[in-house]
């Protein structure tokens, strides 16, 4: 900068003090960046409206969980979302809206935004559970038009139970609120979820309200169809909308 | 931020900005007035938009913005200006006597349309969306009913489901397994007596044999003469109609294993119009009673 004949005229004009101290301008992009972030994203952390308390969202049983990792693992999420949106054809079509909480011990989300398929955030309850063997073993036998991949290979797949303890310590390490206890029994619980006999039945659904305890696919052992089918059939169900009314102006 | 004298550069004849690199000066050519004009313009938008919709995170939510917009209330208003459009034929839908409803050509013509919406969404997937069924789920046009087919019946189904944890209320039998509680002889006996009773090829002498069987075991429910029994959603075992399979082998199947079809309750997911309306769709795609 050659320019010396010319003084720097006002508080603008003195981005040059920026310009030529690299060590400053980094400094200064910093904070500016830093405050956007702290402007955009720490109110996600205190607003009302994301931390909404919502009655009845429980972490998902061992099994559901298990089941919850073959969704992903096969890759569901990729044609099927879990988010209704508040939008009127949406809300009619698949049921209430989804609120933040529902998802709140989800790790990772599954909201998703591709639908090749419908979206499943509400799918629990809905069909049985002989449809959703059905479905699942051979889509086009139930729904015709379907282009769906069969996954018959799940009925002959078995959940090792241990390894689902494992889960769901990992789970709570992200912060689900699964105590000792629930992780001590939890492989037991993976059989107990499957066997309406069980003299478990009462503690697991202490531990789990509202889990449904059957056996899913009608047939012997703990299969990964059990444990699919047992985590589509509690999406979306947690949260009783006779009861709950959210506040309209979030 | 040049003084008051223009440095005109030579080569262009453009006036230059008055900074200069090791005598490298940099040409002023300022931006189109029309995009300064249109980042101004959107900038005061911005200003108003903040004011007007939900944007500044405060202490405990965002600012609410002067016209109070929210995307819940958004979706609630149009969901309600669409019921209130509807109010008035739906109310009478939900109180009208399903028995009389073809007398009324308009309320006809809105529950069949609006049960043929709800059909489509929820009941295609298991029953077809052409209610032509699939194996262990029934079609819907023709009239061989398993728990009845007049209006107060499909309507009572389809509010309180089949077999279903759910709903106290559901409609519900069990049938027995006979898996060990007949031999073999006496399973294949029945079997061939089954397919007998249908008119399919059989196995005389063993049919012959298997009617005794029936008699001690399938007759309490499906009836002495296997036309079923609709309290019991005990199927018609005499015509041609099969919900899980007519061949021998199936029929063994079913009558060592037997069959529990669940059919969830819908009185909760859907409105009293709607199950009307879906009752009378059903009615009219061709087996109604």
């Amino acid at each position: 900068m050659t320019d010396t004949t010319q003084k720097p005229k006002g508080f603008l004009a003195r981005h040059a003090i920026l310009e030529r101290s690299p060590t400053l301008l980094f400094l200064c992009s910093f904070g500016v960046v830093t405050i956007g972030g702290i402007v955009e994203i720490a109110p996600l952390f205190y607003l009302e409206n994301t931390i909404e308390k919502v009655e009845g969202v429980r972490p998902y049983s061992p099994l559901e969980l298990a089941g919850r990792d073959i969704y992903i693992r096969e890759g569901c999420y990729v044609c099927h979302s879990q988010m209704i949106r508040p939008m009127r054809d949406e809300v009619e079509r698949y049921g209430h809206y989804s609120l933040a909480a529902e998802s709140m011990y989800d790790h990772p989300f599954q909201w998703g935004s591709k639908r090749t398929g419908p979206d499943v955030a509400r799918v629990g309850g809905k069909y049985s559970d002989a449809w959703h063997l059905d479905h699942l073993s051979a889509p086009r036998s139930v729904v015709p038009e379907s282009i769906m991949p069969g996954y018959a290979y799940l009925t002959e797949s078995f959940v090792n139970a241990e390894y689902v303890a494992d889960l769901v310590a990992t789970h709570r390490f992200v912060g689900v609120p699964y105590t000792d206890e629930m992780i001590a029994v939890a492989a037991a619980d993976v059989r107990t979820q499957v066997d309406p006999d069980s003299d478990d039945y009462d503690a697991l659904l202490a531990r789990y309200p509202g889990a449904q305890i059957r056996n899913f696919d009608g047939a012997p052992g703990v299969s990964e169809m059990d444990a699919l089918i047992a985590y589509l059939q509690v999406l979306g169900t947690m949260v009783d909308f006779s009861t709950f009314t959210p506040d309209a102006s979030r | 931020m040049s003084g008051g004298k223009k440095d005109i550069d030579e080569v262009t004849g453009t006036d230059t900005t008055g900074h200069s690199w090791d005598g490298i000066k940099e040409l002023n050519n300022p931006l189109p007035r029309w995009w300064l004009y249109t980042l101004y313009l959107c900038i005061i938008w911005a200003v108003g938009y903040s004011i007007m919709y939900p944007a500044w995170p405060m202490i405990s939510k965002a600012s609410a913005g002067v016209l109070g917009y929210s995307t819940r209330g958004e979706v609630a208003a149009d969901i309600a200006k669409f019921e209130a459009a509807n109010a008035e034929i739906s109310a009478q839908l939900a109180a009208a006597d399903l028995t009389t409803l073809s007398q009324n050509e308009e309320l006809m013509r809105f529950a069949t349309s609006a049960g043929g919406a709800v059909f489509r969404n929820n009941c295609s997937q298991c029953h077809g969306s052409g209610a032509a069924g699939a194996k262990g789920y029934p079609n819907l046009l023709d009239d061989d009913w398993l728990w009845g087919g007049d209006f107060e019946n499909i309507s009572y189904t389809i509010r309180h489901g089949i077999r279903n944890e759910e709903d106290f209320d559901a409609r519900y039998s069990q049938m027995t397994a006979f898996d060990e509680i007949l031999s073999n002889a006496e399973i294949d006996a029945v079997v061939q007596h089954v397919r007998a009773l249908s008119n399919q090829d059989h196995d005389a002498a063993l049919a012959a044999e298997g009617a005794s069987v029936f008699m001690d075991n399938c007759a309490a429910c499906h009836g002495d003469d296997a036309m079923g029994n609709r309290d019991l959603g005990a199927p018609d075992l005499t015509d041609a109609i099969w919900l899980y399979g007519g061949d021998a082998a199936t029929l063994e199947q079913t009558v060592r294993y037997a069959r529990f079809g669940v059919m969830p309750p819908w009185g909760e997911r859907l409105t009293d119009a709607e199950v009307q309306a879906v009752a009378a769709y059903v009615h009219q795609l061709g087996g109604g009673e």
